[in-house]
């Protein structure tokens, strides 16, 4: 669960409204694979990863950045419950995906990087916290499944 | 993990831009550590933390001024921080993990400044050197 005051919960859900998913999504999930290259080992079926150009006009990364964003934004809509929103993702990148979960606290730092760099002085050390707790909540719940 | 020569050209090129706003990036580091991570705080009981206090902005001086010697030095960062390494491993004895979260506080700093220069590459060569410096600064813990 995670332990947002009304005001963050505010802040978190006004600064939503203003995100593109599909340009953010992109973004976050190509500079993963950039920053860092060893995440790319779940991703080979996706064709040319081999250089950050390759990476950042990638089709199939783009494509999958918008999904997991998209995903992500649906949990903000239920922070009282993310283990129970979701469980099933939980269970399927364990089972299925074999993704160790710190994998999802390096997405999480990441996507705050890029809030950052699409809102600026906007993204203020306030803001920042409120969505620092919510990737943390996200990732916690998505590894909450893990046996 | 040593830096590649893309990687150092990137960081000091940057560099000149950034340290024009260096005590001031400084300052707004910390003060996204202390509003995240708040455990932080625990090595500032003697501080004043509240944003724009003047402990506040002599502190985030002194830390972006460490970052600076370290991209004057690039090629010898080990050298360039040692004192500083030997002050962190015996004297203020901050656990290693809280090197990753100031880290990455500066990195969201310098992306809501730096948007344009902050590139995907960019991201990844001040990510590492960060690193780098972070190992540096734990070096002699044990």
């Amino acid at each position: 669960m995670v332990n947002l005051t009304a005001a963050e919960k505010t802040q978190v859900t006004n600064l939503w409204g203003k995100v593109n998913v599909k340009e953010l999504g992109g973004e976050a999930l190509s500079r993963l694979l950039v920053v860092y290259p060893w995440t790319r080992r779940f991703f080979e079926h996706f064709g040319d990863l081999s250089t950050a150009e390759a990476v950042l006009h990638n089709a199939k990364v783009l494509a999958h950045g918008e999904k997991v964003l998209t995903s992500f934004g649906e949990g903000l809509k239920h922070l009282d419950n993310l283990k129970g929103t979701f469980a099933d993702l939980s269970e399927l990148h364990c089972d299925k995906l074999h993704v160790d979960p710190e994998n999802f606290r390096l997405l999480g730092n990441v996507l705050v990087i890029v809030l950052a760099r699409h809102f600026g002085k906007e993204f203020t050390p306030d803001v920042q916290a409120a969505y620092e707790k919510v990737v943390a909540g996200v990732a916690n719940a998505l590894a909450h499944k893990y046996h | 993990m040593s830096l590649t020569k893309a990687e150092r050209t990137i960081i000091v090129s940057m560099w000149n831009k950034v340290s024009t706003q260096a005590d001031s990036i400084g300052t707004e580091a910390l003060e996204r550590l202390f509003a995240s991570y708040p455990q932080t705080k625990t090595y500032f009981p003697h501080f004043d933390l509240h944003p724009g206090s003047a402990q506040l902005r002599a502190h985030g001086s002194k830390v972006v001024a460490a970052v600076g010697d370290a991209v004057k030095s690039i090629d010898n960062i080990s050298g360039a921080l040692s004192k500083l390494s030997e002050l962190h491993a015996y004297i203020l004895r901050v656990d290693p993990v809280n090197f990753k979260l100031l880290s990455h506080c500066l990195l969201v700093t310098l992306g809501t400044r730096f948007p344009a220069d902050f590139t995907a590459e960019a991201h990844a060569a001040w990510d590492k050197f960060l690193s780098v410096v972070s190992s540096v600064l734990t070096e002699k813990y044990r």
